[in-house]
């Protein structure tokens, strides 16, 4: 058997497939719910793909990745409020919001280490999350509703579900190959070194907050083309899309599927995702189950659901 | 003459009310290997860490290669040339023995801010972390995971990685700690070919290595130098022998 | 002026709830690692124990004691069930855990008292106004608070620093070796921790709950409240967190009154009044930036490794 074929590859190789081939199967049936739910799951996969890129890799517990799912959704809001349809003014705005907010609460917060930067990292976000409840020409507390979805002149047209689909895979791909080459290169085994040692890295000679920054920076910037994605998808952006629990999400969904494996988080949004909606149907308490299966999982099943392919293939 | 090329004078540092470096001046020559014995305790770690930076002393300067650098951060001195390797083995433990080697010759190279191309591709990279492991005789387990290890492969590991960033002068601290009687002796006679390519700082309780290798022996005791001269002149010392040498279970003992 | 003496024991008494919460908070964190997130639904679950047992008994006094015991026992049951599982692993584990936990509070709550918040009226002998100096009135049931809590505190400050079980727990906080090594029940010693913890919290919500609706989630903006006071303070510092949970609690309290007034000197009183809870929200994070810049440890430190 070839070392490539293994649980893992086949897993993850159905699961594009399956995401490729979804809008065909939702369009011949009609069930645009299908289309809709995944279109959801794919975004927040891609935040999740970003999360674990400093999670993951990087070692880095940040609990304040929502806020840049909020702050790409407000600065696609605030422009189509203020009459700027385009998309192509829109995103990079997103994009360059994000990376300045991970700029700059990276660069307080590395000083920290541990528990101290999980809870700094909580607790610029939340400030970020007062921020938009203040802000009250843009909804405040009640959020914003986005009455036209980002306009890219004819290439593509972000009302047509379909099309929306298939840009936000695109992203999502288009993220974990970034990823992927990332932490191949020399930057990333540099951020992956720090993660195991900090303390040797910097005795051979690096100069370790630099680039833990500069990875932060990646890593918010992906998340704020997320929230550009969310914000088009619900049409609508508000503070509860930064609140912590957001966050926690996230992190429950990179470690549900694998922290620091290209692959996991998609697999851990999918399942997280379709769990919480699955538990939704059959009960309004869902959470009374989801909350305990989070402490099971946490207990007893390490290495989340790539570390149980991965054993697979060894089993 | 010419200025040593590491230069310390007056260096002072205190933990609290503990004075763990007590003014302590020392020169190291180009080419020489100079070890730093003491009982246990007497500040030898501390001192190391000062040296290469991971610890700031509070007064008295640094010089190395005629440039002062008391209060340049530890990777700056790194690309300077000067590493260090850890008393407790101190790598990355999930990553392979020539990954490890690579990320010190990276660090070299000095160009880590490159996001695209796959690292471990890297020829140069790669060449330079196979010789550095051929150096220490590790070739063969240039794939091995560090955790899958033994001990004295680590310890060889340390030495490797501290190679590999090219350095002027290397400040070994208990290289032989936890080494068992071949391996020790294997890590001696690494040293003396190591020795003949490189300016050593060795800092060591295995009193007949440090003999055996030794241009000059500095003794610390209490943080502060009660001697520096060849071996033979310290075996000789009388303040050397009442304080230390005289003491045997001590200088043996490793913790 | 009134206002000003006013706003300043309301700062100070939401200071000293804040220090109930961050003491247990930051003595389980200091002693046994662990981060506790679930924190905040004990602190819920003492104010929805209060509500409830204050309406069976028909006696306020009476109620509180029996939530506070409830919550205590509920905070062993907790520690005994589930987290003593988890002091051994990384953090990140003792994080999605006790998020779950949240999850699951929040539900059952939701499920045994219904979405709809609680009221927790107070017997009319708390409600009656204190002249505290000459023409100043102040609430009986907020000095209340105040007094309950500093004395709290001043038993905390004694237990911790004067009594076996105190030494124990500092040295615990500084190093958690050494008392492996003392041959202490060290399972018991954290149970007791966890306990003591659980109660202070849920402490702090039955004395909240009249002023506030108990509701759903009411845990949780408190809970980061008191990450940042144990960030500022210092991780495992009981001192630390006094301090920081007092100012906290003053530059919140004083900046939601001050501020509109101040900012509409400036702007248009209604972008005023909307930007004001924002920034004054934003003020203690600013704070705690700051202080991350000059000390990234704190500002009192347990002598930590």
């Amino acid at each position: 058997m070839k070392a490539w074929l293994n649980a893992r590859t086949i897993i993850v190789a159905l699961v594009v497939a399956g995401l490729l081939l979804l809008p065909v199967y939702t369009t011949l049936s009609g069930n645009v719910f299908g289309l809709t739910l995944f279109t959801r799951i794919i975004i927040y996969a891609l935040a999740a793909v970003s999360l674990n890129l400093i999670m993951g890799y990087g070692g880095m517990m940040s609990f304040g990745h929502a806020a840049y799912l909020g702050i790409g959704g407000y600065a696609v809001g605030i422009l189509a409020h203020e009459g700027i349809g385009s998309g192509f003014i829109q995103w990079p705005v997103a994009l360059a919001a994000s990376a300045l907010f991970a700029l700059v609460i990276g660069a307080l917060s590395l000083r920290t280490r541990g528990v101290y930067f999980i809870m700094i990292t909580l607790a610029f976000a939340q400030m970020a999350y007062y921020v938009a409840s203040g802000l009250a020409r843009y909804g405040g507390d009640d959020g914003l509703t986005i009455y036209k979805r980002s306009d890219f002149g004819g290439l593509i047209d972000l009302s047509n579900r379909v099309q929306f689909y298939y840009l936000c895979l695109f992203c999502l791909l288009g993220g974990v190959y970034l990823v992927w080459r990332i932490v191949n290169s020399r930057f990333g085994m540099v951020v992956q070194g720090l993660r195991s040692n900090e303390r040797r890295m910097q005795a051979i000679g690096f100069p370790v907050n630099r680039y833990k920054l500069v990875c932060f920076v990646i890593s918010g910037t992906i998340c704020g083309l997320a929230g550009a994605l969310l914000a088009n998808n619900t049409d609508f952006v508000s503070p509860a899309s930064m609140y912590w629990t957001r966050s926690g999400d996230l992190m429950v969904m990179v470690i549900l599927g694998g922290m620091g494996s290209l692959f996991g988080p998609v697999l851990g949004t999918i399942a997280f995702l379709l769990l919480e909606e699955a538990l939704s149907q059959f009960t309004e308490y869902w959470a009374l189950i989801m909350g305990p299966m989070l402490l099971l999982i946490v207990l007893f099943a390490r290495g989340g659901i790539d570390g149980m392919l991965g054993r697979m293939r060894r089993g | 003459m010419a200025e040593p090329l590491l230069r310390v004078e007056d260096l002072v540092c205190r933990f609290g009310g503990v004075i763990a470096t007590d003014h302590v001046s020392l020169d190291v020559h180009s080419g020489e290997l100079h070890a730093i014995i003491g009982p246990n305790g007497a500040g030898k770690t501390t001192l190391i860490s000062q040296l290469t930076g991971q610890l700031m002393p509070h007064s008295g300067t640094v010089r190395f290669a005629g440039q002062d650098i008391t209060r340049l951060p530890a990777h700056r001195r790194s690309r300077l040339g000067l590493a260090r390797s850890f008393q407790i083995t101190s790598l990355l433990p999930d990553f392979t023995a020539s990954d490890n080697v690579a990320m010190a010759a990276q660090a070299h190279d000095g160009h880590s801010f490159r996001f695209w191309a796959d690292a471990r591709k890297e020829k140069g990279l790669r060449d330079a972390a196979m010789s550095a492991l051929s150096r220490v005789g590790l070739a063969h387990r240039a794939d091995a995971v560090v955790s899958e290890l033994s001990h004295g492969e680590q310890r060889e590991l340390e030495l490797a990685v501290a190679l590999a960033t090219k350095p002027q002068l290397l400040l070994l601290d208990e290289p032989m700690a936890g080494l068992g009687a071949t391996e020790s002796a294997q890590m001696v006679k690494l040293l003396q070919e190591l020795r003949r390519e490189v300016t050593i700082v060795l800092v060591e309780h295995d009193m007949n290595a440090v003999f055996a290798l030794a241009d000059r022996i500095t003794v610390l005791v209490y943080g502060r130098v009660i001697a520096c001269d060849a071996p033979a002149a310290i075996r000789q010392h009388d303040e050397v022998k009442r304080a230390y040498l005289g003491d045997q279970h001590v200088v043996t003992r490793h913790d | 002026m009134l206002l000003v003496v006013e706003q300043f024991l309301n700062g100070l008494q939401f200071g000293l709830l804040l220090f109930l919460l961050a003491a247990g908070l930051t003595l389980v964190f200091g002693i046994m690692d662990f981060v506790n997130l679930a924190h905040g639904s004990l602190y819920m679950m003492g104010a929805y124990f209060a509500a409830t047992f204050v309406v069976w008994t028909d006696s306020f006094i009476l109620g509180c004691v029996l939530a506070l015991g409830a919550t205590l026992l509920l905070g062993i049951l907790l520690e005994f069930v589930a987290l003593r599982h988890l002091y051994n692993r990384d953090h990140l584990d003792h994080v999605l855990a006790t998020f779950g936990l949240i999850l699951f509070f929040n539900d059952a709550v939701r499920l045994i008292w219904g979405p709809a918040g609680l009221a927790l009226p107070l017997p009319p002998w708390l409600t009656v106004p204190f002249q505290i100096m000459p023409g100043v009135y102040y609430p009986a049931y907020r000095l209340a608070i105040i007094v309950v809590a500093l004395v709290v505190a001043l038993l905390l400050y004694f237990v911790v620093m004067r009594t076996r079980i105190g030494m124990l727990i500092r040295a615990g906080a500084s190093n958690r070796e050494m008392i492996g090594a003392l041959g202490i029940n060290i399972k018991l010693l954290y149970t007791l921790v966890f306990g003591l913890g659980a109660a202070l919290a849920g402490l702090a919500g039955l004395m909240q709950a009249p002023i506030l609706t108990v509701q759903i989630g009411m845990g949780e903006n408190i809970l980061i409240l008191a990450f940042v006071i144990i960030v500022i303070g210092g991780i495992g510092s009981i001192r630390g967190a006094f301090l920081a949970a007092i100012f906290v609690g003053m530059i919140d309290t004083l900046g939601r009154a001050f501020l509109p007034d101040l900012l509409r000197q400036v702007l248009s009183s209604s972008a005023a009044s909307t930007a004001a809870p924002a920034l004054s929200s934003m003020l203690i994070y600013l704070l705690m930036a700051i202080v991350l810049v000059v000390r990234p440890e704190g500002l009192f430190p347990a002598g930590r490794r």
